[in-house]
Parts: structure tokens; sequence; C-alpha cells
């Protein structure tokens, strides 16, 4: 059949040809993190209310949606998680003002409701790993030259780049960096502070899309639905048909 | 009909009566339904049509609940867009089933298009069937454009910013026709005002009463089939096809089952995958509109990036744009190229085959091209010119090439 020949030579030709766009962040590090894990949720929001939201606001998110997404109550969140005067029906916002932001540190720190839809959960995760102190102060290898100073460093420890020389197309010689070395350990062991990370990108991630723990969770629902439809609508048209086909 | 047994049966016979003797409601049932006559040997290709008239209604149904909470503000939209993923109840469902909705949309389209395409449907006497098509696709086109500027992201916006100004290539008025669209001397709270009102009320309105008319010159003239017979040239005693078979309930009962297992599909991506690794919904709008932050790369959505590709092969923007603007109107003119005596492609050589298939080579790698930021222009050119080739040349190989006997009655 004709068709089954077309269709053949498109899939042959796209197979043949591969992706015209090659993936942007091919040299992130993945971060395996998981929404549907609550206890990283709650870590997550934990450590997030912690070191961030002292300068980035969560303008979209209200406090009490916590309280039903995470499985926590009311008083934890109060206790926990929101500082200074907010109720628990106040958005997520951070004590520094867009206009005091802009004041104090010259750009404001970005609003973090979207920033995982927007970056990705992997862009996240090797962010906040990625930091170094250089002579010039804190760099980091994802986002060069960032305004955020590394405010989990007492965590992590102080980082410094590892570089190697090579000699490029042009003979020259240069240096790039390969990767980190550890000049002051942390109060948290790599493996500890990895998953501290992953927690945080997990509660960035269920900020970005809080639906997304109802959505998949209904889909289940809705495809076991929409396959026994499907089937029974089958047999209704192979019904109707049979004094066609004959 | 069959006689009614019970009471109730006979009530609803007599509202049935009623309202007929007032109306001409059964004429168009039977004319459109039970009584239209469609070939039998249907196939795969035959589900879209009907499948891109459950995606409007859905983009219809959807687009009501969406503007009862979105802002046509350029303060406020893209914020009240988060509202409704966060804080309305189904919210997210409905948003997601209209982005899912547009882009499958245009994937029910472009398969609804090729199959007219491989089974000759815009031959004669099918080709005002063929031209209210091609213009529902340009309105829908439109329709899409301005959708998807409203959310107000930044691809929202600086894709809005390429589109529009591309009216700039036009010699003289450019400049001023650009100023006319946008509403502003930018992008800017009077555009997306005005792109609300087009997408929400003005192309939806043209779209629908395109859609009555596609149907109504497609019933008239009927239904063409995978072998191209006129079934209307062998009619029974009493004046029915032979090898037609009532819509009403064969067509229906089997459009339902394919739009089932297209709803299957359809929940998957709206339920685990909405934004289908960014080509349904980009990551880069998630990031409210900034007039002052260009992105560095601004690829239109997916289904514009064939179009988008032909643009980039120009060098000159005018000659690009007059470039682009003729691979869609050019298709205007298939019914007149078409020199072929044969309709399905089934009964035609290897030619018509062949230059088939690199067509839709030529589109689809076209369309990948678009989405990149670094395509080769000998490649871009090189697709351009087979998509451009497979038009003006097919006069020539449909007239010169050996087509095989068509058979009298449908195989089936």
């Amino acid at each position: 059949m004709s068709y089954r020949n077309l269709l053949a030579g498109v899939v042959l030709a796209l197979a043949v040809a591969g992706p015209a766009d090659a993936a942007k962040y091919a040299d992130l590090d993945h971060a395996g993190s998981n929404i549907f894990d609550r206890a990283s949720l709650q870590r997550g929001a934990a450590a997030f209310a912690n070191y961030c939201m002292g300068c980035h606001s969560v303008k979209f998110m209200r406090y009490n949606r916590l309280v039903r997404d995470l499985g926590l109550t009311e008083n934890e969140v109060e206790e926990f998680l929101i500082f200074g005067e907010q109720e628990i029906t106040d958005y997520m916002l951070s004590a520094m003002s867009y206009e005091d932001g802009t004041d104090w540190l010259g750009k404001a720190p970005p609003d973090l409701s979207l920033t995982a839809r927007a970056r990705s959960a992997d862009w996240i995760y090797t962010f906040l790993r990625s930091y170094y102190l250089t002579d010039e102060g804190w760099n980091n290898t994802v986002l060069e030259n960032p305004s955020m100073p590394h405010v989990m460093w007492e965590l992590q420890g102080i980082q410094r780049a590892l570089k190697e020389s090579y000699t490029d197309e042009f003979g020259e010689t240069r240096t790039r960096l390969v990767g980190f070395e550890l000049d002051r350990p942390g109060k948290m062991s790599v493996d500890e502070y990895d998953r501290l990370v992953r927690d945080i990108t997990a509660f960035m991630e269920y900020i970005a899309e809080p639906a997304r723990l109802q959505r998949e969770r209904i889909g289940v629902w809705v495809m076991l639905f929409l396959a026994l439809l499907t089937f029974l609508s089958y047999l209704l048209y192979q019904e109707y048909w049979r004094d066609i086909k004959k | 009909m069959a006689k009614p047994a019970s009471t109730f049966g006979k009530n609803v016979e007599l509202v049935g009566n009623w309202i007929d003797e007032r109306t001409s409601f059964s004429s168009f049932w039977n004319k459109h339904l039970a009584q239209y006559y469609a070939p039998k040997n249907f196939n795969l290709w035959y589900f879209f049509g009907s499948l891109s008239l459950l995606v409007l209604v859905n983009q219809i149904v959807t687009g009501i609940f969406l503007t009862m909470h979105y802002k046509p503000d350029a303060e406020l939209a893209f914020a009240s867009i988060e509202f409704i993923m966060r804080d309305v109840e189904w919210g997210w469902l409905i948003r997601y089933m209209h982005s899912t909705g547009a882009s499958l949309f245009f994937v029910v389209v472009y398969l609804h298009m090729l199959r007219a395409l491989m089974y000759g449907s815009y031959q004669k006497p099918r080709e005002i069937v063929w031209i209210l098509g091609v213009t529902i696709y340009l309105v829908l086109m439109a329709e899409s454009f301005m959708g998807y500027v409203l959310p107000w992201g930044q691809m929202s916006y600086w894709g809005a910013q390429v589109i529009i100004s591309l009216f700039g290539a036009v010699p003289w008025i450019g400049d001023g026709l650009v100023e006319w669209i946008r509403g502003d001397y930018l992008i800017a709270d009077a555009t997306l005002n005005r792109f609300f009102a087009l997408h929400v009320v003005a192309l939806p309105l043209v779209l629908l009463m395109l859609v009555v008319l596609h149907l109504a010159a497609l019933h008239e003239v009927g239904s063409n089939n995978p072998d191209g017979v006129e079934i209307k040239q062998n009619k029974d005693a009493a004046g029915r096809p032979r090898d037609g078979i009532p819509f009403h309930p064969y067509y229906t009962v089997k459009d339902i089952f394919g739009a089932c297992f297209f709803l299957l599909i359809a929940a998957f991506i709206i339920f685990f995958w909405p934004e289908f690794g960014g080509y349904f919904l980009k990551p880069d709008n998630f990031v409210e509109a900034n007039p002052l932050v260009t992105p560095d790369h601004i690829p239109p959505v997916w289904y514009f990036t064939p179009f988008y590709a032909i643009l980039q092969a120009v060098p000159d923007k005018l000659m690009g744009v007059v470039l682009m603007g003729a691979s869609v109107l050019i298709l205007y003119l298939v019914p007149w190229l078409d020199r072929s005596p044969v309709k399905s492609i089934r009964y035609r050589s290897w030619m018509s085959k062949l230059a088939l298939a690199l067509f839709c080579v030529a589109f689809v790698r076209l369309g990948m091209l678009g989405l990149s930021q670094d395509s080769s222009t000998f490649e871009l050119r090189l697709w351009t010119f087979i998509y451009f080739a497979f038009f003006i040349l097919m006069p020539i190989w449909t007239s010169f090439e050996k087509t095989k006997s068509v058979p009298e009655r449908v195989t089936y």
C-alpha cells in the first residue's frame, strides 16, 4: 500500500537526517530528582526557605498550598517555612523587595516560581553544585559570573577549578576547566550535599508546576478509561460493519 | 423508521414530527448523515477530517473557559496564565488541553492535507472543497500565531516581533504597515489586546464559517476515496451508489473509534508530557515577556518551521517573505497543476510516488532546519528547491507518466 511506503520513506529520511537541533545543555548532570518523593520535597522546602527565600520570591505560590501538597500541618509550615510577618494565605514573597534587591545588588534576584520550567531540573542541580572560588570571588561553570554568591558554601565546602592546558586549532596554548577539587571540605559530605541539592531541585520543580502531582496521578486513570472506551468503540465498530464486510 | 413500541417512543416521534413540520431538520440530518453516501473503502487516512473537527471543538470549548480567567493586558497576562495553572480548579487541564490541542490540530490537518495529495481529492469536481480547505489552513495559521502571543512569555513576545517585522519587507508602506499591525512603536499592550480580540472572536468565527462551507461543498460532490473512483457513477435502482454506505451509522461509529484512539494519545501528552520536549510549550515561554532582553534563539513553533526555513533560505528579506508566502499560496493551484487523468496515487506511476515522497521529506526536513539556529544554507536551499519543484514540475510529470487503469468499482 502506497501510504505505508510513504510513511516508511519519511521515517527513514528522519532517521538518516537526525535531530537538527543539538541538545542545548548536553553537559548538565542528571538531577535524578523526584517530585513524588514527599520526604524529599519536605527537605527541599526547608532548605529552600532557609537558603533561597532570603532573597528570592515565589510570587505565584501561596504557603497554604504546601500544607495540602507536601503533607504538612499549618503549624509546621508557619514554624519552619515562613519567616517574618507573613500569613499562611500569603504568596511566598521574600523579605527583600524587588526595589531593595535592585538597589543593594545591582540586579534584583529573580523570582523562582518557574525557573525549573524555564531552565530544567538538571540545570538547577548542576548550577548549585558548580560554584568554585577564584581570586576574584565566586564563579560558576553553568552560569558564568553569577550575581549570586555561593550561599551554601558552608555546606558544600570550597571548590576550586581544576584546569588543564591544551593546544587549540591555531596552535596556541590555552587552559580549560576540566573539573573541581575540594579545597576546603564543608559541613556535608559530597553525597549529603548532592542529596540536599537534589531535594531543592525537586522542590523547585514542584513550585514550577504544583499541578503535576495531581496531573500524573489522574492521568493514569484517564488513560485506563480511554483505553477501555477505545476497546468498546472498536467492538461497536466491528459489530456495525459486519454487514459491510461480508 | 421502525415502529416505536412504547408510549415514550410515540411521544418522541410526535415531538420529532412537530419540529419537522416547522423546520427541515430531518432532511438536514439525512442529507449530511443518514443518507449521505460515503465510499465504503475509506482507510486510516480518512480519520483526520473528523479528527480536525474534534480538535476544533476542543479548542473552542477550552478556549471559552480560558477566556474566563485570562487577562489580555501586558501587565497581567503572564500572571493570569499562572493563576489558571495553579489557582483555577482544573485550570491546568483546560490550559494543557488547549495548548496540546493547538499542536495536534496541525498534526491532523497536515495528515488530512497529505491524504488529499495522495488520493487526488482536489481534482475535478472537488476543487472548491480544496480551496476552502487551504483557506481554513491559512486562517488556522493566523489563529494559532495570535494565540501563541497571548501567554506573553519571551517566545510569545519575540516570536511576534519576528513575524510582524516580516510585513516591514513590503516596499514603500512596510514600516507604516508594521506600526499599524502592532498599534504601537513596539509590540506592546495594544498588540496583545488586538490579538486577543482576533484570536477569540474574529478568526474563530471565520474558521467555523469556512468549516461549514468546506463540509457543504464536500457533501454536494461527495467524498473521494483511496481508489479515486467516483461512486456516484455506479448507482443501484433506488439511486444509491453501489459502493457507498450511509455515513451514519457506519462512519459515525468508525470515527468514534478513531476519536477514542486519538484521545488516548492526546491524553498521554496532556497528562504526562505537556511540554512535549519543548515542542508544544517552549522553556523560554515560562519567562515573562521582556522587551529589553532578546533571547539568543527565537525559533517559531514546530508547525511553522518549514515555512520559516524557506524564509531563511533566501538572503534578501523581501524575496524571502515572497517565497515564504508563495510556499503556502501555491497550494491553491494544485487542482490545476495536476494534469493526471487519474486521481489516486495507487494508479499512477513511480514518478508521482517519488515526487510525493520527496515532497514529504522536504517538508519535514525543512521543518527540522527551521528549528535549528545554524542550518546549512546549502541544505536549506536544496529542500526549498525540492519543495517548489514538486509544484512547478507537477504539470510535466502528471502529463507524461503512464497511469494504470482505474477499476470500475472501489477495491475493498
